[in-house]
C-alpha cells in the first residue's frame, strides 16, 4: 500500500472530489495561486482552473460568508482558513449561518460546506494562532466536527465531508501534514461519526483525537514495555456526532479511561467523554476517569514551556499509573 | 462570635428544628437568654445565647430544619456591623467544616461498639468504604462484605483485583447491599404517608443496627410477684395515712434490675471491637413511650438509690420524657435497658438490644395463675414474667441465666430492697 503524508491525502481527497462533482469549489486566502499557506491545495488552481479553486480577499467573515451562500445556492464549497483559530471572526457566519439555517429553515436548506484548516498549538505561533476550537464549535447544534489524526482517516473524512449535506468543520494539524501513512489507492470513505481503535488493550482505555491519538499511542507502546500495562487506544475522529458505543465497549472492556485531549481541561471535549463515561458505564469503571489536557492558560509563547502545555507521553504515562 | 449557628445539642444531632423564637428581631441579648426552642432528634431543648448584643437578624423561620452549623442568627455587639461579623465567620469555615463533619459521624453514645473488625488493612468500622463502582458491582453480585476487604487501588481503594480474590459469600451480602425494603404503595385504599421525625428516623436507625450487628439471644423467668404485690400494698396502706409516696410495682422491679446488674456485673457491659468493657455504675435506661415513638432516659447509679429515691427519679424522668423536655444528660450514658409493657397488660416478650448496651430486660404483667405452692398444693398465685435479651459477644447463657436468678432472688423477696 503507497505511503503518503497527511498532506498528501488531504490534496488527494479535495482533487478526487472536484474531479467527482462540478459542483465542489475551494475557496480561501491563497489557495489557488500560491498553492495554498500549507501547501494542501498544491497543484489543483493548475489543474481546475479559476472557477473551482478561488483565492480569497483577507476577511474570513466574508468569504466564510460567501461559502454560506454558494453553499445554499447548491454548491459544495471547501472553504480553507489558515488557522481555525482566525474562524473567529466569522463565529456569525460558522455559527448563526451555517449552523442553524437547515433548522431556521424548516429543514428547506441544505448546508452541504466544509471548513477546513489547521487547529493546534504546539509550532511556537502564539497565543492568537494556537487555539483548538473543536470543544465549542462542536457545542453547536448543526455543526459536525472532525479530527483526522492519520493520513488514511484525513483522505477518507475529507471526502464523507465533501459529500455531506451538512456544514463540517474539518480540523487538520500542522504538525500532522507532514507525517506519512498507508493510504491505498482506490476510492474509499470514511463515515463520520465512527470512532477507530488504534491499538487494542485491556487495562486501560486511552480515549484522544487528533495529533494527542499519536501521543496516546506513544504512551501505549511505553506501558507496555516498561509497565506491563497493556493500554486500548481508541480514536474518536469524529467529535460531533460522536461514537458513543466504541467508547463505552472501550471502557466496559479495561474498565478504566485515561483521556487524552490537547483542548483545555474547561469545558473541554474530554468533559464531555468523561460525562459520558459516568453516566453510561459508572459501574464499569474501577477508578475515576482521569483526564490528561493542555495546561489551562493561553498557548505559550516559549517553545520549551509549550512543549510541555501540551498533553506530553510522560503525563499520560503519570495518569494512567495513578489509575491502575 | 455574633453568627448564631445551630447548636448540637445531642451527640447523634445532625439537623435541628426552630420550634420557636423565644427572642424578636431588635431585642437586646444578655448571655443566658434563652433564644430559641429546638427540637432534635430526642426532644425539645432551649438554646441559649452564649454572647450579648443586639439580635440584628433572625435568618431562619419557625418551623424551619437546619443543619447543624448553619447559621440562624445574627447577635451584634456595640458599634459592630454585620461585615465584619460575616468576616469573622467566613474566617472560621475550618470550624464549620469540622463541625459538620462530626455531625455526620454515625457516633450514638460515649462508648462505641463497632462492628467487629477484619484483619489486614480493612476498612475500620464506621467509616466509609472506598471501592470502585465495579468493585461494588462484582462484591455485590457475588456476596462479599467489602468492610472486610482491604483495597490496594490508589489511596487504599477497593478496585475489582481486591474483590476477586476475596472470599465468596462467608458472611453474606454485607448490609449496605441488600436494597432496603420499602412499603408497597397503591395496594390497600387511601393512604396516608406520615413524614418520619428525626426520633422516629433514629429509632429505625438504631435498632436495625441493633438486630443486624448484635447476636441477640433469649431467656424467660416466670417469677412469683406475690410477695411483691403484698409489700406494695402494705407500704403504700402506711404512705396513704402519712401522706407518703406511693410506689408502682415498676419502683421495685427497677430498683431490683440494677441491684441484680451489681451483683452480676458480667451483664452491665458492652462489645468494643477488640475489647469488652464493664462499666462501674449501673446506669439503668428505662423505656418510655411519647406521642410518637419512645425515649429511654437513664438513672444513674441506679443500685446506689433507695427505692424512695428510684421511684422519684423515674418519676421525675417520665415526666420531662413525655413533655420532650429531657436534657441529653437524661438521656445518655445508660449502659443496660429495662423495658416494661406491664402497664399495657402484655404477658411477655423479647424486646431489641438498645445499642451499644448489652442487654435488655423485658418486664410482662403480674397476673394470677394457678400455681404449686411448697406442699405440693395448687393456689392462686401471682405470676410475672421477665424476658431478657443479650449479645451474646459479651454475655453467654449461664451469665444471664446467673443474674435472672439474682434478680428473681430480690423480686420474691422484695424487703432485700428496702435494705
Amino acid at each position: 500500500m503507497p505511503v503518503i503524508t497527511y498532506r498528501q491525502a488531504l490534496n488527494d481527497a479535495l482533487a478526487e472530489e472536484l474531479t467527482r462533482d462540478e459542483n465542489v469549489v475551494i475557496m480561501g486566502e491563497e489557495v489557488a495561486e500560491y498553492n495554498g499557506a500549507y501547501k494542501i491545495t498544491e497543484g489543483l488552481w493548475e489543474k481546475f482552473g479559476s472557477k473551482r479553486v478561488v483565492d480569497t480577499p483577507i476577511s474570513e467573515a466574508g468569504f466564510l460568508g460567501l461559502g454560506v451562500g454558494a453553499a445554499m445556492l447548491g454548491l459544495r464549497p471547501v472553504m480553507e482558513l489558515m488557522f481555525w483559530s482566525f474562524a473567529y471572526v466569522a463565529f456569525d457566519q460558522i455559527i448563526n449561518n451555517a449552523g442553524c439555517v437547515r433548522y431556521m429553515s424548516g429543514g428547506l436548506i441544505n448546508l452541504p460546506l466544509v471548513i477546513r484548516g489547521p487547529a493546534n498549538g504546539g509550532t511556537n505561533v502564539g497565543a492568537t494562532h494556537s487555539h483548538t476550537p473543536e470543544n465549542f464549535l462542536a457545542n453547536t447544534p448543526g455543526l459536525k466536527v472532525v479530527c483526522p489524526a492519520t493520513p488514511y482517516d484525513a483522505k477518507g473524512l475529507m471526502k464523507a465531508a465533501i459529500r455531506d449535506n451538512d456544514p463540517v468543520c474539518f480540523m487538520e494539524n500542522t504538525l500532522l501534514y507532514g507525517d506519512s501513512g498507508e493510504v491505498p489507492e482506490g476510492e474509499y470513505v470514511i463515515p463520520i461519526g465512527l470512532a477507530d481503535v488504534k491499538r487494542g488493550g485491556s487495562d486501560v482505555s486511552l480515549i484522544a483525537h487528533g495529533r494527542a491519538v499519536l501521543t496516546a499511542l506513544a504512551a501505549a507502546r511505553r506501558l507496555e514495555d516498561e509497565f506491563n500495562i497493556s493500554a486500548e487506544v481508541v480514536d474518536l475522529r469524529s467529535i460531533r456526532p460522536l461514537d458513543e458505543e466504541t467508547i463505552l465497549d472501550s471502557v466496559r472492556k479495561t474498565h478504566r479511561a485515561v483521556l487524552v485531549d490537547e483542548n483545555k481541561p474547561f469545558c473541554g471535549v474530554s468533559s464531555q467523554i468523561a460525562t459520558l463515561i459516568q453516566e453510561q458505564a459508572f459501574d464499569d469503571l474501577d477508578a475515576p476517569v482521569g483526564r490528561v489536557c493542555s495546561l489551562d492558560a493561553p498557548a505559550i509563547y516559549s517553545p520549551p514551556l509549550e512543549e510541555l502545555q501540551l498533553p506530553t507521553v510522560d503525563r499520560v504515562i503519570t495518569k494512567v499509573l495513578a489509575v491502575c | 462570635m455574633p453568627v448564631v449557628t445551630m447548636p448540637k445539642l445531642s451527640d447523634t444531632m445532625v439537623e435541628g428544628t426552630l420550634v420557636k423564637w423565644r427572642k424578636a428581631k431588635g431585642d437586646a441579648i444578655e448571655v443566658g437568654d434563652i433564644l430559641a426552642e429546638i427540637e432534635t432528634d430526642k426532644a425539645t431543648m432551649e438554646m441559649e445565647a452564649f454572647d450579648e448584643g443586639r439580635l440584628t437578624d433572625l435568618f431562619v423561620p419557625e418551623g424551619a430544619v437546619i443543619r447543624v452549623g448553619d447559621k440562624i442568627a445574627m447577635i451584634l455587639g456595640e458599634g459592630e456591623t454585620a461585615g465584619e461579623a460575616q468576616a469573622e465567620a467566613a474566617a472560621a469555615p475550618e470550624k464549620k467544616k469540622k463541625a459538620d463533619a462530626d455531625a455526620r459521624k454515625p457516633v450514638d453514645h460515649p462508648v462505641k461498639a463497632p462492628a467487629p473488625k477484619a484483619h489486614g488493612s480493612a476498612t475500620p468500622a464506621g467509616s466509609r468504604v472506598k471501592a470502585s463502582p465495579l468493585a461494588r458491582k462484582i462484591a455485590a453480585a457475588r456476596g462479599v462484605n467489602l468492610s472486610a476487604v482491604a483495597g490496594t487501588g490508589p489511596g487504599g481503594r477497593i478496585v475489582k483485583r481486591d474483590v476477586d480474590k476475596a472470599p465468596s459469600g462467608g458472611g453474606g451480602p454485607s448490609v449496605s447491599a441488600i436494597p432496603a425494603i420499602r412499603a408497597a404503595r397503591g395496594i390497600a385504599g387511601e393512604e396516608k404517608s406520615i413524614a418520619l421525625t428525626g426520633m422516629r428516623k433514629t429509632i429505625a436507625e438504631r435498632l436495625l443496627a441493633s438486630k443486624t450487628q448484635i447476636p441477640h439471644f433469649y431467656l424467660s423467668v416466670a417469677m412469683d410477684g406475690g410477695p411483691l404485690m403484698a409489700l406494695r400494698r402494705e407500704l403504700n396502706a402506711m404512705a396513704e395515712k402519712d401522706g407518703g409516696q406511693k410506689l408502682t410495682v415498676n419502683d421495685f422491679i427497677l430498683l431490683a434490675a440494677a441491684r441484680a446488674a451489681a451483683q452480676v456485673p458480667k451483664i452491665n457491659a458492652a462489645y468494643d471491637g477488640d475489647a469488652i468493657i464493664e462499666y462501674g455504675d449501673v446506669n439503668l435506661a428505662v423505656a418510655v413511650a411519647i406521642e410518637d415513638g419512645l425515649i429511654t432516659p437513664v438513672i444513674r447509679k441506679a443500685n446506689t438509690l433507695s427505692l424512695p429515691e428510684i421511684s422519684m427519679q423515674m418519676k421525675d424522668l417520665a415526666a420531662k420524657a413525655r413533655g420532650k423536655k429531657l436534657k441529653p444528660e437524661e438521656y445518655q450514658g445508660g449502659t443496660i435497658t429495662l423495658s416494661s409493657l406491664g402497664g399495657f397488660g402484655i404477658d411477655d416478650f423479647l424486646p431489641i438490644i438498645n445499642p451499644p448496651q448489652s442487654f435488655i430486660l423485658g418486664i410482662g404483667t403480674i397476673t394470677k395463675q394457678p400455681v404449686v405452692n411448697d406442699h405440693e398444693q395448687i393456689v392462686v398465685g401471682h405470676r410475672l414474667v421477665v424476658s431478657a435479651s443479650g449479645d451474646h459477644r459479651v454475655i453467654d447463657g449461664a451469665v444471664a441465666a446467673e443474674y435472672m436468678n439474682t434478680l428473681r432472688g430480690l423480686i420474691e423477696k422484695p424487703a432485700l430492697l428496702l435494705l
